[in-house]
């Protein structure tokens, strides 16, 4: 008869474990650094071709916002001194939702908007004709801080944003988040921009009063 | 006289078995998103804040460059340089980095090339334009302007 002579407990000592996970975890804790690919998403223009001219562009004053930022980081938005940004994305957006002029396309387009959009129109002749016309540009100094640059497109691009958001029926951070990986995202993306696009020149920082 | 002798004796022993699984877990969240630092950063990064992110969804499309104050002045000085890779590069650099980036792509994302530009907060907008322009140039046109969140006040 085979008999086993000495049954040895045979357990590892698992007690020691959590130690040496402890170990392992304050590693990855150190040396994590979790990954942020976030920011502001801007489109260059293309480069300019030597051989052709700049197209001759006629629009109306009034159909442009424009916001100046100095090398102290002053603003002049549309002639008007400003020491600070705040509030910006406001007037941004009742420039762009204005309808002073619209065209037959640009009632329809004001006709499609939900309400708290159509109230924002002040019909107001001095400002922007209809969306479609309505251009923000931003022009810099060499000298001015990147901060303050990004400060005022984060605005401007706000502005935007709220409008997209509206008109989809969401939140503003709800819209942004959309990404179009399938067809209902996109689609409510398109339902968001569709007839209004986010036109922001940045011009080409002057030299004056820089390194 | 009060009696404070304990009635009933509850075993006061806290079960400890599964503290190795939850450590374990924490441990494997922590594996699976760190990236370990492939690169040294040769210039200051202090990231501007902004509210209005967006994320992208094909991050193998993204290069990154950074701009900002060199760490050791003492040898690049003190105006802000632009780092791509592993190392400091002029400006007139750019075009032929971009074109390097988007040889490692493949060939149907080329189009669709991303540069997060990672810039210092004390950057003056100078040098960004340069940069800029130079990726004109190279035709990689869409830019990311890297930020972190900001919390809204109101």
């Amino acid at each position: 008869m085979a008999r086993k002579k000495n049954r040895m407990v045979q357990e590892v000592n698992a007690g020691s474990m959590a130690d040496i996970a402890f170990l392992l975890l304050i590693f990855f804790l150190v040396t994590t650094t979790i990954a942020s690919d976030k920011g502001i998403l801007n489109v260059l223009p293309p480069k300019v071709d030597p051989n052709v001219p700049p197209p001759d562009i006629q629009k109306n004053e009034r159909n442009i916002y424009t916001i100046l930022v100095n090398a102290n980081d002053d603003l002049l938005v549309e002639g008007e001194y400003r020491d600070n940004a705040d509030g910006l994305d406001k007037d941004v957006k009742a420039f762009v939702l204005n309808f002073g002029a619209p065209d037959e396309e640009a009632a329809a387009l004001y006709n499609s908007l939900p309400a708290s959009l159509q109230a924002e129109a002040k019909r107001d002749p001095a400002s922007s004709d209809n969306p479609k016309e309505a251009v923000v540009s931003i022009k810099t100094n060499r000298g001015t801080s990147y901060e303050k640059y990004l400060e005022v497109l984060d605005l401007v691009k706000k502005a935007y944003f709220d409008i997209y958001a509206t008109r989809a029926n969401l939140t503003t951070d709800e819209y942004r988040a959309l990404s179009g990986k399938d067809d209902a995202e996109q689609a409510l993306i398109d339902k968001g921009k569709e007839g209004i696009g986010m036109q922001i020149s940045i011009a080409e920082p002057d030299k004056l009063g820089s390194n | 006289m009060g009696k404070f002798g304990k009635k009933n004796k509850v075993s006061e022993n806290i079960p400890t078995s599964a503290l190795p699984d939850i450590i374990f877990m924490l441990l494997f969240f922590f594996m699976v998103t760190t990236v370990l630092r492939d690169q040294e950063i040769l210039v200051e990064q202090k990231i501007p804040q902004a509210t209005q992110l967006q994320k992208l969804q094909k991050k193998t499309l993204i290069s990154y460059i950074f701009i900002g104050k060199p760490k050791n002045t003492a040898l690049y000085g003190t105006e802000p340089r632009i780092q791509a890779n592993d190392a400091l590069m002029n400006t007139t650099e750019i075009v032929q980095w971009v074109n390097q980036e988007r040889d490692k792509l493949p060939e149907a994302d080329r189009g669709g090339i991303t540069i997060s530009m990672k810039v210092d907060k004390d950057v003056k907008m100078g040098p960004i334009s340069d940069v800029q322009t130079e990726l004109r140039e190279a035709d990689a046109r869409r830019v990311l302007y890297a930020s972190v969140g900001k919390v809204v006040k109101d």
